[in-house]
Parts: C-alpha cells; sequence; structure tokens
C-alpha cells in the first residue's frame, strides 16, 4: 500500500519558508502605509495651520478678496448654531427611536425601523442635503442655518438610535425588574434607572454622531449656504467652517489657502477636542462598580 | 510503525503560571497511553506540549525535553512546523473546515506540504478514510458534500483522517469523543483499538472507563504533577498511590 | 461514591444596584409575572396614563425615523420627475452635460464615479486586508490597540479637511514624482498619458481609497476575528506556517464577510463628495487616461445644485441624486447581507 513516506513529504521548503516572511512583511508594510496620510494629514495641518492662527483670525469675518487679515469668526459661531440645531433634532429623535427599539420595539415594526435606521445611515449626505433643501429651503424661499441643522440633525439619528439601542440592551433585565418590583411605573423605569446605567455609552454615541456631522460640508452647500458676515439668525444663510474650508481651499488665492489650512486645524480641534471632553466628563462620572 | 514518546523534566508555564511541573514519562511505540485527571490537573497543557500546540497561546512556554522518535522536539534545531507535521492531533470539538469538501480535509495537510500528484493524493485520502473507518460512508460524496455537513462522530472521524493524511508517527487525542453521543464514542473508541498498530496514541481522557477500555497504559495527573504511570489495569485495580486511589474511586473530580 | 449535597437556601435574585437589591432581599420572593399584574392592578390611574403618554411619545420619535426615509425618497423621486419624464433611460447613457441649452446626459459622471470608485477599491482593498490581518494574527498585543485606534482616527477626518490635504500636497507630488514615472514606465497602457496636472481621477482614486481603508480595514478585521480558534489550531496541527494557517484556516473561512467589507467601502466611495470634489477636476469628460480631470455625480450636484438656473437643470441634478441612492442602497444592504451571515448579526457595519 502506498505510504506517504518522510521523503515524499519534504522538511519545510525554501517555497513555504519565504511565502511566509513575504507574508508577514506584506502585512507590515501596509499597516506602515496606512499610517503614512495619517500622520502627514496631521503633520500638515499643524504645520501650516498654526501659522495662520492668530487672534484675528477667531474673531474677525472675511476680508473681500485681495485684502490681507480677516478671519473665519462668522463661520465658527455660525457652525456652533447649525449644529445646535442639529444636536436639538438628531438627539431626541435618536435615543427617543433607541429606547423604542430597545424596549418596545421586538416585533416587525421594530425590525422595519431598524433597517430603515440603516438605510438612513449609508445615504451619501449630498442627497441627504438635497432631501433638506426640498423640505426647507423651498417652502422658505431662502437658505438658513435651521435647513443646514435639518440635514445634519437627519444624519445624526441613525448612529445615536444604533448606540442607545445597543446600550439599553445590554443593560440586565434584572434591572428593570427589580425596578418594577419597587412599584416603579415603566416609563420612570425606563429614563431615570435603565437609561441612566447605560448613560456612559449613549452619550458617547452622541458625541460619535456630533463629531461626525460636524465635518460635514456636502448637505451644506445648498441648505446653510454660507455667509461672509456675521449672522446669527438661524433663518438666514450662516457661514460654516468646513463650509468656509472649501470655499477657500478652491480659490485662487494665497492668503485664503493659509487662512483654510487654520480652519481646518481648528475643526479638527474642535472634533477631537469634543470627543476627548466626553470621554472625560462620562468617566467622571461613572459610579464605581456600576456596570 | 509508531514511535515512542520520551519525556524528561517538561515544565509549562501560562504568563507566570507554572502549570506542569517537571513531568518525566515514557510512552511506548505502537501503544494507547491514557492521561488522566480532574480538570485543571495540566492534561490537556501536557498534551499540547508534545506536539508544541501549547505555545501558540500568547504568553505560553514550555521547557524540558521532549523525544518522540529520534526528533528532539524542543531541540536547538527543531521547528515547529516540521514537529507538528510528524505528530498529528485530533481535538475535543471535532473541526473540519467547513468551506472544503470531505476530500478537501483529507487532503489539506497534504496540499500544505506540497504534495502535487493527483492520483497518489486520492490514494492516500482513500487509505486515510479507511483508517478512519469512515470511507465507506463517504465514499459517494468525496467531493460534494463539505466536511461541516456531517453527523458529529463522523466528522471526528473525518478530522482523525486529516490527521492521518500527512502521515504522522504519533497520534496525539484530547478527549475526541467527549462531544459525541455513546454510538459514535464507542465507534470512535474501536478505531483507536485498531490505530495502535499503526500509531503511537496518546489520548487524554476525562472518562476512566474509556481509559480503561482503549488504553494500556494510564498516568495520572494532579495538579500539574504526574503521580502514577503504570498499566492501566494496576491504575484502576491496586494504585500505588492514595490520591490516585481517590481519583478512581470516585471521591473527587 | 460522594452522596449529594443537601439542597441550601435558594439563591437571592442578582440585580446590580446595591440598594434595590437590599430592598428586594427583604421583600417576599414573588413569580415577576404576579408582581407586574399586581402593580398594573394597583397602580394609580395617573401613573399608567404617563406610561402610555410615555410610550406614544417613544412610537412618535420611532415613526419620525421611518417618516423621513419615507420623505427623502419621495422629494427625490418627486423633484426628480420632470427630468425623467424629458429624458428617460437615456439620462444615463447620454454624454452630453449642456446646462445652456437643456439637453442633460449622465454618462460622464456614472462613468467618473465607477472608475475613481474602482481605483479607491484596487488600492484600498489589499492595504486594508494587510493591516486586518497584521493586526489580528501578526501583531504583539501591546501595539494592537494602539495602531487599531489610528487606523480609526483616518475614519473621523472630515472629508472637507482629505480634500484640503488632497489639494496642497497629494496633488503637487502626484505632478512632481509619481504621474511622470507612471507616465514613463506604463503610458503605453493608454491609462498614464496626457498632461500631469496632479489633480485628476488618479488624485481622486487615491484620497478615496484613504479614506474607504478604515471601513474595509474595521469590517475584515471583526470577521477575520469572529473565525473560531479551533479552525486554526486545526491547521496549525497539520504542520502549517503561519502564513499558511491564515490563508487556509482564518481568511478561506472569512472570505465572504471580507468581501461584504468590500462592498460596503464601495458604497461609501460612491457617495463621497468633498474631498473627491476638490480634486477631481470637475470636467465632464469621459478620457481613457486617468491623468485627466473627470467628475463624479456627486461632485456635480455639489458644484452645480446651488446655481442650477431653471427647474429641469435643477431636476436632472435631482435625478443623478436620486440613482446616486438608490445605488448605495442596494450596495450597502448587499455588503450588510454578507457580513451578517459570516458574523451572525454580531457585528454591526459600522459606517
Amino acid at each position: 500500500m502506498l505510504r506517504a513516506s518522510q521523503s515524499t513529504l519534504r522538511p519545510l521548503s525554501l517555497r513555504r519558508r519565504l511565502a511566509n516572511h513575504g507574508a508577514t512583511f506584506f502585512a507590515l508594510a501596509t499597516s506602515i502605509l496606512v499610517l503614512v496620510p495619517l500622520i502627514a494629514i496631521f503633520v500638515y495641518l499643524v504645520i501650516k495651520g498654526v501659522g495662520a492662527i492668530n487672534w484675528d483670525f477667531l474673531t474677525k469675518t472675511p476680508k473681500p478678496v485681495g485684502e490681507a487679515g480677516g478671519g473665519m469668526a462668522n463661520a465658527i459661531v455660525g457652525s456652533g448654531i447649525i449644529l445646535l440645531i442639529s444636536s436639538l433634532i438628531g438627539i431626541p429623535l435618536g435615543i427617543g427611536s433607541g429606547i423604542y427599539l430597545a424596549e418596545y420595539g421586538r416585533n416587525r415594526f421594530g425590525d422595519l425601523v431598524r433597517f430603515t435606521a440603516d438605510v438612513l445611515n449609508g445615504v451619501p449626505s449630498i442627497v441627504i442635503g438635497i432631501a433638506a433643501y426640498s423640505l426647507v429651503v423651498v417652502p422658505q424661499r431662502h437658505f438658513s442655518a435651521l435647513s443646514g441643522g435639518v440635514a445634519l440633525g437627519i444624519m445624526m439619528i441613525p448612529t445615536v438610535a444604533r448606540a442607545t439601542e445597543e446600550m439599553l440592551l445590554m443593560v440586565p433585565n434584572a434591572v428593570r425588574e427589580a425596578a418594577f418590583g419597587l412599584g416603579i411605573s415603566k416609563w420612570r423605569t425606563t429614563l431615570s434607572i435603565t437609561l441612566r446605567t447605560a448613560s456612559a455609552g449613549v452619550i458617547t454615541g452622541c458625541m460619535l454622531a456630533f463629531a461626525r456631522v460636524a465635518g460635514e460640508t456636502a448637505p451644506l452647500l445648498f441648505t446653510a449656504f454660507g455667509n461672509q458676515f456675521w449672522n446669527l439668525n438661524p433663518n438666514q444663510p450662516t457661514a460654516a467652517l468646513p463650509l468656509q474650508i472649501f470655499v477657500y481651499a478652491i480659490s485662487p488665492f494665497e492668503e485664503w489657502h493659509r487662512q483654510a489650512w487654520a480652519g481646518a486645524l481648528i475643526l479638527i480641534l474642535m472634533i477631537v477636542g469634543s470627543v476627548a471632553a466626553v470621554r472625560i466628563t462620562t468617566s467622571r462620572g461613572r459610579l464605581k462598580g456600576a456596570a | 510503525m509508531g514511535v515512542g514518546i520520551e519525556v524528561r523534566g517538561l515544565n509549562a508555564w501560562y504568563g507566570k503560571n507554572l502549570s506542569l511541573k517537571s513531568i518525566d514519562m515514557t510512552m511506548p511505540a505502537n501503544h494507547v497511553t491514557a492521561v488522566i485527571g480532574p480538570s485543571g490537573c495540566g492534561k490537556s497543557t501536557f498534551v499540547r506540549c508534545l506536539n508544541r500546540m501549547h505555545e501558540t497561546i500568547p504568553e505560553a512556554r514550555a521547557e524540558g525535553t521532549v523525544r518522540v522518535g529520534e526528533m528532539d522536539v524542543y531541540g536547538s534545531g527543531a521547528d515547529p512546523v516540521e514537529v507538528r507535521r510528524r505528530i498529528g492531533m485530533v481535538f475535543q470539538k471535532p473541526n473540519p473546515f467547513p468551506t472544503m469538501s470531505i476530500y478537501g480535509n483529507v487532503a489539506a495537510g497534504l496540499k500544505l506540504n506540497g504534495f502535487r500528484n493527483r492520483r497518489q493524493m486520492d490514494q492516500l485520502v482513500e487509505r486515510s478514510l479507511r483508517l478512519a473507518a469512515l470511507w465507506d460512508e463517504v465514499k459517494d460524496h468525496l467531493h460534494k458534500k463539505s466536511g461541516a455537513s456531517l453527523s458529529g462522530g463522523q466528522q471526528q472521524r473525518l478530522c482523525i483522517a486529516r490527521a492521518l493524511a500527512v502521515e504522522p508517527e504519533v497520534l496525539l487525542m484530547d478527549e475526541p469523543a467527549s462531544a459525541l453521543d455513546p454510538i459514535s464514542t464507542s465507534k470512535i473508541e474501536e478505531l483507536i483499538f485498531q490505530l495502535k498498530q499503526h500509531y503511537t496514541v496518546v489520548i487524554v481522557t476525562h472518562n476512566m472507563q474509556q481509559a480503561a477500555r482503549v488504553a494500556e497504559l494510564t498516568g495520572f495527573f494532579l495538579m500539574g504533577s504526574l503521580i502514577e504511570f503504570d498499566k492501566t489495569e494496576k491504575i484502576f485495580t491496586a494504585p500505588a498511590d492514595k490520591r490516585t486511589e481517590d481519583y478512581v474511586t470516585g471521591r473527587f473530580g | 461514591m460522594n452522596p449529594p449535597q443537601p439542597l441550601g437556601d435558594l439563591p437571592k435574585p442578582v440585580t446590580s444596584i446595591p440598594s434595590l437589591a437590599r430592598i428586594e432581599a427583604e421583600r417576599p420572593q414573588q413569580q415577576p409575572a404576579a408582581a407586574l399584574q399586581k402593580i398594573r392592578q394597583s397602580h394609580p390611574r395617573s401613573s399608567r396614563v404617563s406610561d402610555s403618554f410615555f410610550r406614544y411619545i417613544i412610537l412618535l420619535s420611532a415613526i419620525s425615523v421611518f417618516a423621513i426615509v419615507v420623505l427623502v425618497v419621495w422629494e427625490l423621486v418627486a423633484k426628480s420627475q420632470l427630468s425623467l419624464h424629458q429624458f428617460g433611460l437615456r439620462f444615463f447613457y447620454g454624454r452630453n452635460w449642456d446646462p445652456v441649452n437643456g439637453d442633460f446626459g449622465a454618462l460622464p459622471f456614472v462613468y467618473g464615479t465607477l472608475v475613481s470608485s474602482f481605483i479607491a477599491l484596487l488600492l484600498a482593498v489589499p492595504v486594508s486586508v494587510g493591516v486586518a490581518v497584521f493586526i489580528t494574527e501578526m501583531c504583539p498585543q501591546a501595539l494592537r490597540a494602539i495602531i487599531s485606534f489610528l487606523v480609526e482616527l483616518l475614519a473621523a477626518i472630515p472629508s472637507v479637511i482629505y480634500g484640503l490635504w488632497a489639494i496642497f500636497v497629494l496633488a503637487p507630488l502626484l505632478r512632481e514624482y509619481v504621474e511622470p514615472f507612471l507616465a514613463k514606465s506604463f503610458g503605453w497602457t493608454g491609462l498614464f498619458t496626457g498632461p500631469a496636472y496632479g489633480l485628476g481621477m488618479l488624485a481622486a482614486g487615491i484620497i478615496l481609497a484613504i479614506m474607504i481603508v478604515p471601513i474595509v480595514a474595521s469590517i475584515t478585521r471583526e470577521v477575520l476575528t469572529a473565525v473560531p480558534q479551533n479552525q486554526r489550531e486545526a491547521v496549525l496541527a497539520l504542520g502549517a506556517t503561519r502564513w499558511e494557517m491564515i490563508r487556509t484556516g482564518v481568511l478561506r473561512n472569512a472570505r465572504i464577510g471580507i468581501v461584504g467589507g468590500i462592498i460596503l467601502g464601495l458604497g461609501r466611495a460612491l457617495g463621497e463628495t468633498m474631498a473627491v470634489t476638490m480634486v477631481i477636476g470637475n470636467r465632464p469628460d469621459i478620457v481613457k487616461s486617468l491623468f485627466a480631470p473627470g467628475y463624479t455625480m456627486a461632485s456635480v450636484i455639489a458644484n452645480e445644485f446651488s446655481e442650477a438656473t431653471g427647474d429641469l437643470y435643477l431636476s436632472a441634478l435631482v435625478e443623478i441624486g436620486l440613482a446616486l441612492f438608490l445605488v448605495t442602497l442596494i450596495v450597502n444592504a448587499l455588503a450588510r447581507l454578507l457580513v451578517w451571515s459570516i458574523t451572525g448579526g454580531q457585528a454591526r457595519a459600522n459606517a
């Protein structure tokens, strides 16, 4: 009978050894390759951005084309207004949907809502912008921070809802039953006990959603539209930081390029800062030993 | 034919925990040796040290001498890949490759080791499946059915065939029947009895009746040490150490 | 044999909140269902009313999500009717985008979207799989968290900042070094001919690739981790090298999920707007060379929507938006299906 004797199954061949080392090298190389643009972007942001940030930049509005100086103060504030509106829309609706999905929604309609939230999550942001244009800008007959906030708020909902649902589902049922056993009503249990237990994760979810939409430009192109001047009225076209960066970056003016880098640095600091702030506050407020 | 295994001063660690303490044991060729003991005694760790699977766990390491035939498993020139090719292993839970056919599963080890000749591979696959007492049940579906579509007992026999295909000198079995029903278990035990003609078998088991049925020699482990190693009959009827007696009579574990 | 232990006291129910647990322990034990019944019967009306009220508010939020999606689709369909009726299906293979004369053909944008996404996938997939394999199978434990954090950081950078960097750093790099090299070595393919501006289809493809690496890598990591450990051990025990173990025992088992991750990356690339708009050159031409400027579906909407004159123009742009919506819908659904089949629903695709 045939046997696969030792001589047929050779000891580890050179080819196999080379393939093994080659694979390790490739995987390592790709990992380093991925880090290159990351580091490059941050380095350039700092180098090119820091030089252009000064007090003027943070407090003044843009100067007319060709004149040096001026700043992006109106864009920074404008972003703040738009993000405030979007949070007011996105967070309550998102948390509400998340509560529904976790506490009431283990049924067909819940599956449908879950599916539509996933769909919403995958819609390109520019398409959301078109919808917000149709729904808000057209009836109002003008661009506004409100329409921008609506667009971004819609984009926040799926992230917040999914995070809320997952966090609530992680709270063990025994906690809810303990509350019921004490005679606490369902709505109070959900808000004061279940949601509170899950609060750290929910807040993180809201923050992730916020960070994601803070950098969004496309939906604002024809909703908030941008503004060269100060505007605190949410019903008027409003400047936004990402928008301003875009307009300046594609312009032919050297001075505006400089300011675009500065704006980008501010934007990334805003995003990283909000992430860090939430991480710090939630970890400090957490009950020792709580879930 | 199989070869003997000689273990001298084997120590094994998980991180800082010493889980095998200076094991000395000789397992003769073409015999079935059972390794028994309560949970956590180190029997699985011991067997996994024989084919250098233990060190694949992060922060785990082993030191000592393990001689399989003339091969020094932990020697300075030893390549773990080569060691594992020459020492076969069957795991507790059957783990056939779900994306491969039955043929593919058995041939997997052959292909990895550079085997190319299709006709020879066919013959070897058939031989392995016959040795594992699975040939008659699968010979018509070799290429059509996936490895995962078989029953639990058949899957385990497939894993045995897969291990045998690369012609190991030793076969290690880590509780091979503990996840199976009684009928499959007895089939596997019959199989082990026949396999010892060609191979040296070391089988870990928590089932003492199984050890009594299939093994000529038995080693009793407790808390990382080899307490007693002797003919199976003697271990179960007249053990020398009181701890062995307590275990085999069911006073603990 | 040992006699069985006498049954001790039944264990107390477990609760996470210590004070509640103490109170609970002092109450007589009841079946939860019976307790709930008693509560419902004994509760004052106001509490039941507020429970219902709360439930309706929550239901309303859930319905609003559904309603929003319906509204979005409705608006897209409604506002593109004009263009749909005017051009029909020939909208998508017409090569002429002529706002002045009211003739709209979207083929250049479809072409641009597909080509830029294809380049992105070509570059991003090997890199992403390589990184994922490195992190899950090769990396020492200590480095794992750092590297995966850094890859996730790439996902946090806004599109407009990618675009900014691409205009002022990537494009000059391409113009000065990469494109001349490509023209010299591979110009015969016809893909690397013409003046090298730096900006153009190639730049768009590269920046897109960088942007989708985090998604594909993170999904690949999830599916690789989902492969049970015993598969790896089975391959190793046969005498395989580490790469062979990864190839046969891990990648092979996870390949469906990896394809799902790739498709998800595609979905993201198709809809990406700002970075692409900033470097692709924005010219609605169909040219073989990758050095030439192009135009994508998302970019034309971004550039021309706010200045579109006339209902037909606007409607044409909305129709492009509708097409984009449908394509990304199908692609994302397919991707989720594939990934779910491997991870059994545990992995939630991160957009």
